[in-house]
Formats: C-alpha cells, structure tokens, sequence
C-alpha cells in the first residue's frame, strides 16, 4: 500500500520536475540525492578545516613555539629584532599598532608562533569539525540520504521538505561553528568532550563566546540530524519496493537503519546537557558547579551516554560500506550475511551500556567500574565477528583490487589495530596507567579518523552513480596506497608516545623534561602527517577533475547487484523509471543460475520463485 | 620483569602486574593483528582476479566459522576481564594502615598537606615501601594526578573526595602531573613525587615543620588559603625546587605561612577549628549533645532518619559539614547550618583529619 501511495506521489513530481528552476534543482533541492551532494560538499570543505587545524597541531608538537614555515617571523628577526624578510616586516608592521587594531593573527600566532589558547582551541575545533561537521555530514547526511531511497527501490525519502530543511539546519549550524573561531576571546578551548565545570564558567578558560557558541551550533546540528533520522527511519520502514525485505537490504542500509535509530536517541542526550551548559553559563544556574549543590561528574555521564553510542553512529556506516565494497570486488556474496546484522544490532544495543569506561578514573565505585569493564569485553565481540566474517568474504573470491577495494581493505587493517588497541582501555587496571596519554589518540584515531578510508571507499564506489562520471583509476590507486602508508606512520607511533607517558592536550611537549628523549618521535609524526596532508591533494584534484572530465559512466560500471545500480547515472529525479520488484538478496555475485558473476535484485529469474523463499 | 622500550620504569607494588596485564594484551592484540594482517595479504595475493571469466564458490557463509570466531574471542575477553578485574580490585581498595595524604588541586598546581601538618607545593615527599592514600579535591576544575612510574591515575574533582592509593618500592624522584585537561596553562601543571627512605622522610618532615615555623609571620590568612607569592605556578618548577631529595631540602612551600599547620598536625589545626567555629557546642565528644557524637565514627556505619545507612568515610564527613540536611542521623533534628561557602578546601581536611582522629 506505501508502495502505491510512494509511486503515486513521484509520478506528480516526475511531471513538475521539467519546470524546477535552479533554484530549486540546485539549492532548495528537496530531491534525496541532491541533498546527499549537499551534504558531501559540506562534509569535504569541513575536511579540509578540519584538516588544517590537524597541520598546525602537528606543526606545534613537532616544533613548540617556533614559528609557522613561510607565514612566520624569521629566527634573526626574533633575536635581534631586525626583519629580515618581507613577513617580519609585516609582522613589525603588525605587532606595533595598537591593541585596539590588532588583527587575529598578532593576536592568535604573534610572529606566527602558536600560544597556548590558539593551541587549546585548535585541537577542540578539530575534534568538533571532524566528527560533527565532516564525517557525520558525509556518512550520515551525504550517503544515507543518498543511498536509501536508491538501495530499497523508493522514489525518494518519505519527507522531502524536511530532509531539505535537514541539510540547511545543519548548515547554519556550520556556520556558527566556523563563527564561533572569530569572535573576541577565541573558539571553545575545553577540548571536544568540554569537561564542565571548566566549560561552566567562563573564567576557567577565558573563553566566553565561543564556547556559547559551540554549545548552541551542536544544539542546532542535533536539530538537523533528529530531522534526517526520522526521516531515515520512516523511509526504511515504510518505502521498500515490493520483496524488499529487511533481510534483502543491503548492509550499508541496515547500518544507516540502526545508525538512524541511535542517532534519534543520542543526540537528544547531548542536547539536554548542552542546554544545561548553557544555563550554567549564562543563566548562573549550578548543573554542574559543586559550588551550588551541581555535579561536575554528572557532565561527563551524559556526554559519554551520547557519546559512546556516538562513536558507533560514526563507525557503522563505514562498517556498511566496507561490506558492499568487499562482497562486490571479491565477486561473492558476503560471508555470513546475518551475522553481519546481528553484530551491528548487538552493537548497537550495547553501546548504551559502555560509556563509563570512559571514566573508569573519575573515582567511580569499583563495582560499577568492574561492570563497564565487563560490558566493554563484549562490545569487542560483535566488530571481531564483523572483521573474521570481511576476512571469510575475501576468502575464495575472485578479488579486483580497484580504488574502493584497496580503501576498503585499508579500512578493515585500521580498524583491526583501532580494536585491539581498545582492548587495553577496556581493561581498567591498563586503562588507568593510559588513560588521557596519547595511546588514547592514537586508538581513537585508527577508529574514528580511520573512517576516512571507508569515506573515500564509499566516494570512489559510488562516484559514478553520484555523477555520472568515473574517477581516474590510477591517481586513485596511488592516493590510497599513500594515504595508508601516511595515516599508519603518523597513528601508530602515538601508541609509544602515550606508553611512554605522553599526555594528550599538552600544549609544549618539551615542558615535561622526561618526554625529550620521545621528541624525535613527534617529529617523525608531524613529518607524516604533513605527507599524509600533501598526499590528499591528489584526491582533491582528482574528484574535481573527475566532476567534470571523467569518463561518463554507465549504469552499472562496477557490476554491482543493488538497486542503486539499475538506474541510471546519475539516477533523474524519481530515481526508478518503474518501482522495481526484489527476488533476491543484494549479494548473489557469481551465482551459478546466470553466466554473468552479478545477479540484480530486481532481475526475474525463472527458478526465482523457488530461491526466494530462501 | 624486564621491560619492553619506552614504558616509563616500574617504582610501585602494583606497577608490575599492570604491565603483565599490558603484556599479555600486546601479545594477544599483537597475534591478531599479526593473523588479520597476514590472511589479508595471502588472501589478496592467492585469490586476485586472474580472468573476466573466474567464477568463485558463492559461499554465502559457515555458522561453525562463526560460533568459533565468536566463541573464543569472547573466551579471551573474559581471561582479559577476570585478570584485570582482579588488580582493579587492589587499587581500588587502599590498605586500612595507608598514610593520608591530602590533595588540593587548582589552576595550576597542586597543593598536598601531610597529617603531621606539612604542605608542600607541586612536590610531593613520600616514605618508601608503606601505602600511601591520596585524599583529593580541587578547588576549581577537575584535575587529575598521573605518575607513570607508579601506573596510577585519579581525578581530582570540585565538590567531593576521591582517592588514589599506591606504594612506592624505589626511593628516587618520580614525575607527577595533571591528565585531565584544566585550562590554558594545563600542560604546566607539573610535579614531582620524591620518594625518600623512611628515616630520610622523618628527618625531612621534621625539617618541613621547622621552615614553616621559621617563615612563620603575622598571617592575613584566616581563610586557609596558602599564599602564592614566591611559590611554583608557572609551568615549571623553580630552579631553587630543584635540588633532589635531600632531607630537609628548601620546598617552595618553605616561605608560605598558614593558620594552624605550623602549630602541629592537620588534627589539631581541625581541633581548634571545632571549638572556634562552635562545632563543639552540639558535637560534645562523650556526652549526648544536639547532634551526633563524633567519637570512633570515622568508618563506621550510620543510620539516617530515613532508614537507610552510610559509611562514615571522607566524602560522607565533607557533605555533613557543607549541607548537613542531605543525610540526618537517626534520632537527631535538621538543626545543623550549612557550612558551604564557609570553609576553605584546607580547613574542611582539617576538621575531617581531626574527626578521623577521635578514637
């Protein structure tokens, strides 16, 4: 019945679709699939902020309180007060007009040099952006919008303007983030966690605006995101093309299925604590102030009740995408493709019971600690059934190692070393003597940063589909064997760092005499991560050459068994030219029944009849 | 044990069995990245597409395989937990014969006053081979103490007491430093752990005493607050701090005069704390008063008015004496005014120290 209702109502916009103007095709675009580009754009121009700001982190661990390269003072200049290049006069020119004149570089980076407050906001507002504003954008925003209705063979989302108003929500409150770095007194500067009661008076770090600003930006992306979730959640639930099932969708709907559902409930959660900040800030409320009868700690029970299940609203979607790529370029179905669901459904029900092993030294009662070391052991069993399972679908195959395949590989060795490397801080005595060091850092990285090597996967693979046209393979293939070479030689070394005693947030790792010896190790750090930085270049060249240059693809070039890949590319507004019919499941690759290795969900089969009560 | 490269050396009881359980995961995690890493490599190499034509065995999975790969990770899981959970266990339950030791943190230093009386500033001296607790608050934001060679870590948290014990097994000088990010000035929050023989650290609290008296001059500081002038706040230790772990040697807290320690131990600064502030008055140690009778309560049970019961423990004292109406003892009326904003950091473990006391 939804289906007819579904195919009633594009059948109207299929016909109004010839008088949309620009403005309505473009920007005010209330198709699934625009609103995903939206979303892309938004995610990847965040990337790259976001990335910068990782460049001067490194820069300032690798080489504390000198000057920047190229924008910097000279050293001469700064002994003897001479300028010698054109910079040093501008920063003479600069540094001698009065306070009231200065501009935001002289007073951020005087001679270029970071301060300790530049430095403090630089690794909040890269947190901030990477996880709220690039990966959440593209995974979530960018490919589920794009992806659902095209994978479950609907015309387009169940609400159309919401969605619209989803991505423009979510782009003010990228606006505001970005504001927020420019106002008197600098961006937040509590990290991304904003630890109240330092975040819940303003004269513990000095920053007045831009934390208030920061609180109310993430309010607003929670806003945008409840928006995009329900809406994800109705359209699976309701718009499936006849046959499919929920045991016929592809994994990476049923991972943006359940990371909708996590999303609808723990955003809510930030957002209470986010508004009790606020109050606190603002309003001289005590939430979190001993000083008025608040609890400090209660900040962090719910920010990590958002954020546990976070981590996992980051990470499933990349899960998802990792198994289309892998089932598809090692032409088999994918290895046990229920457990596949279970483990992401058990994950997901048990990230609600892991967050306090991010406290586990905030003097939590021992009992309770000992229950979230239990709960946190077997969250790992789920991702270990997903890996052995990507490991079991390679197995036997018939493996074509193009650009997506060779990230999606990336992403399962990443994510192997982010596991196992959690395993250390579920185990609470371990945890304890790491906890806040860089083995932190580097863990969280190989997990939440490593997600980038399943966005380049999911932008690789679905390019064609997105734009009609196809990447350059080998500029591809050189990006991602340099970027995981880069990523590994700048992640894993922070295990030794923190081992070593190394602690997160610190601004001048040369104030700790014990750390000298461990300071070639940051070096060789930051160098990596610059590599790593260059070598993103050449994917930005490549995507947009590939936007306008790249050869026109066909419907299915990958040979693909989902429904995205029976329309055309880029699919018109309505998607389908008829609502397909599912016999099958989407990863019957070299199936005896046909002579091709792809078998499409929709294709009748005259045995169909028989398999698909299977 | 031997040591594996760039862990930070052992000096603590519980150092050792932190890093076998360390150990133990790197060879587990390090055998299945090992075993991950290597049937990726093979599998690319032996199963690489050779022919448009290749058609794979569709295999669609192996519920077996499945129950084994989740079977014995989980099995892993649970060694992993039992022996974590075990050594959790000690360092979360100090020692009844522990020494205290009080904490104060703030932007940023750290503040430690020992039983006897003496404080110091971003050092702390420490008897080699006995347990010492920590009893920690911070003034302002969370803190959080982490010496690596030791393995322990704990908040230290506005508002409440938490506490990190441990016991040191080699005289020497250690680092300190705050884990938890606190402000701009974070990563200067340094200090030393200076673990000295027990007769070295008798000698050196004795010469702690005598300094404090010595700088000891008409004091404007009836809040207890420890005057900063002359002491550790910038990033680094002064120079002056320097100079090891000689008994008696010059502390930066040396010059800071306060209220009652220089008169004796922290119990006996909270002893004339009680009478001046009136606590006496309805506390009568060994008569019945207005309210409870304090004697012997340190750790003991207490039943409430509502009927439930707590432990007389650190935090259970500091409510007490800042909202006396949260928990009211059995038999006795909420007549008790509040304390909050009254008591500085220093005089609450000053009055707690003499409560524990009274035995």
């Amino acid at each position: 019945m939804s289906e007819s209702r579904a195919a009633k109502g594009t059948h109207e916009v299929h016909e109004a679709h010839a008088h949309l103007g620009f403005v309505r095709t473009y920007i005010f675009s209330t198709d699934h699939k625009m609103i995903g580009r939206q979303f892309l754009f938004m995610g990847l121009f965040m990337l790259i902020i976001g990335g910068l700001m990782a460049m001067l982190i490194r820069w300032e661990l690798a080489f504390p309180e000198k000057p920047l390269p190229v924008i910097g003072a000279s050293k001469e200049f700064i002994d003897t007060g001479e300028p010698k290049t054109s910079m040093d006069q501008t920063w003479a020119e600069w540094l001698s007009k009065p306070e009231s004149e200065q501009n935001w570089l002289t007073k951020n980076m005087p001679m270029g040099a970071i301060t300790a407050p530049l430095y403090n906001s630089l690794f909040t507002m890269h947190a901030t952006l990477m996880i709220f504003f690039v990966v959440m954008p593209i995974m979530v925003g960018g490919f589920g919008n794009f992806l659902i209705p095209l994978t479950i063979g609907a015309r387009d989302m169940a609400f159309p303007t919401l969605n619209m108003l989803s991505f423009w929500v979510g782009l003010l409150s990228g606006i505001i983030m970005l504001a927020s770095l420019f106002v008197p007194g600098g961006s937040a500067a509590a990290g991304w966690t904003s630890y109240a009661p330092l975040t819940a008076k303003v004269e513990y770090t000095g920053v007045n605006w831009g934390q208030n600003l920061w609180c109310i930006s993430l309010i607003v992306m929670g806003i945008s995101s409840l928006m995009g979730s329900i809406n994800y959640i109705t359209t699976i639930i309701n718009m499936r093309a006849p046959g499919m099932t929920f045991f016929r969708m592809p994994l990476i709907t049923w991972s943006l299925f359940i990371t909708a559902i996590l999303l609808l409930l723990a955003l809510p959660v930030l957002t209470s604590a986010l508004a009790m900040l606020l109050f606190d800030r603002m309003l001289g409320t005590h939430f979190f102030l001993p000083e008025g009868g608040g609890e400090p700690i209660l900040w962090q029970h719910l920010f990590w009740f958002f954020g546990h299940p976070e981590v996992y609203i980051l990470v499933l979607p990349a899960m998802g995408v990792t198994s289309e790529v892998l089932s598809v370029f090692s032409r088999k179905p994918i290895f046990g493709y229920r457990g596949m669901v279970f483990a992401m459904t058990a994950i997901a029900f048990l990230s609600w019971v892991v967050w306090g092993h991010h406290m586990f030294v905030s003097g939590m009662n021992p009992l309770i600690g000992t229950t979230f070391m239990m709960t946190t052991m077997v969250i790992a069993v789920p991702s270990a059934i997903k890996t052995f399972n990507w490991l079991g679908t390679l197995w036997g195959g018939s493996i074509r190692f193009t650009t997506p395949m060779l990230f999606g590989l990336a992403f399962v060795s990443n994510f192997v070393i982010g596991g196992l490397s959690g395993i250390f801080m579920a185990s609470t005595p371990v945890d304890i003597f790491i906890h806040d060091t860089y083995y932190i850092v580097a863990h969280f990285h190989y997990v939440v940063a490593g997600i980038i090597f399943a966005i380049f996967a999911a932008i690789t693979y679905w390019f064609p589909k997105m734009f009609g046209r196809m990447m350059n393979e080998t500029l591809g293939k050189i990006h991602a064997i340099l970027t995981f070479i880069f990523f590994n030689a700048t992640f894993f070394p922070m295990h030794i760092l923190g081992v070593g005693g190394h602690m997160r947030r610190i601004f001048n790792p040369l104030q700790y005499e014990f750390l000298h010896p461990l300071q070639p190790v940051n070096v060789f750090i930051s160098i990596s991560a610059f590599c790593l930085g260059v070598a993103q270049l050449i994917f930005l060249f490549n995507f947009v050459w590939s936007l306008f240059a790249g050869k026109r693809a066909d419907r299915n070039p990958w040979h693909a068994n989902t429904l995205e890949w029976i329309t055309p590319s880029p699919p018109p507004h309505g998607n389908f030219d008829k609502i397909p019919t599912v016999y099958r499941g989407p990863y019957e690759y070299s199936s005896p029944e046909v002579a091709e290795d792809w078998l499409p969900q929709d294709r009748r089969l005259e045995t169909t009849t028989a398999k698909g009560a299977h | 044990m031997k040591q594996l490269p760039f862990f930070p050396e052992q000096a603590s009881t519980v150092a050792g069995r932190v890093d076998a359980l360390f150990y133990f995961l790197i060879t587990i995690t390090g055998f299945f990245s090992l075993l991950v890493t290597v049937l990726i490599v093979y599998f690319a190499i032996k199963y690489h597409r050779r022919s448009e034509a290749e058609r794979p065995r569709p295999i669609e999975g192996s519920l077996p395989l499945e129950i084994v790969w989740t079977i014995i990770p989980f099995g892993l899981f649970m060694v992993m937990f039992f022996w974590g959970a075990s050594i959790y266990s000690t360092m979360a339950h100090p020692p009844e014969d522990a020494l205290d030791i009080y904490v104060i943190g703030k932007q940023w230093m750290w503040k430690f006053q020992h039983p006897g009386g003496q404080r110091e500033i971003n050092e702390l001296h420490i008897p080699v081979d006995r347990p010492i607790k920590l009893i920690m608050s911070s003034q302002d934001v969370i803190h959080d103490v982490f010496v690596p060679a030791f393995r322990v870590k704990g908040d230290v948290i506005p508002g409440r007491y938490t506490t990190l014990w441990f016991q040191a097994t080699k005289p020497g000088t250690y680092h300190l430093f705050c884990a938890e990010y606190c402000g701009t000035q974070h990563s200067g929050m340094i200090g030393r752990v200076i673990v000295m023989e027990p007769a070295q650290y008798q000698a050196w609290l004795s010469g702690n005493l005598i300094q404090q008296a010595g700088a000891l001059t008409p004091s404007p500081a009836v809040t207890g607050e420890i005057p900063t002038t002359g002491t550790t706040q910038g990033p680094t230790p002064p120079a002056g701090a320097t100079t090891g772990m000689a008994p008696g040697s010059t502390t930066p807290l040396a010059e800071a005069p306060s209220t009652g320690a220089a008169e004796g131990s922290l119990a006996s600064a909270g002893e004339k704390l009680f009478r001046d502030l009136g606590c006496i008055v309805c506390h009568r140690p060994g008569a019945e008063g207005r309210g409870p009778n304090l004697m012997g309560i340190f750790g003991k049970s207490v039943s409430l008015q509502n009927g439930e019961t707590v432990i007389a423990d650190e935090n259970y004292l500091r409510e007490s004496i800042l909202h006396p109406q949260a928990k009211i003892v059995a038999g006795f009326q909420p007549i008790m005014p509040p304390y909050e904003g009254r008591l500085s950091e220093e005089e609450l473990i000053q009055l707690i120290a003499y409560i524990k006391s009274l035995k």
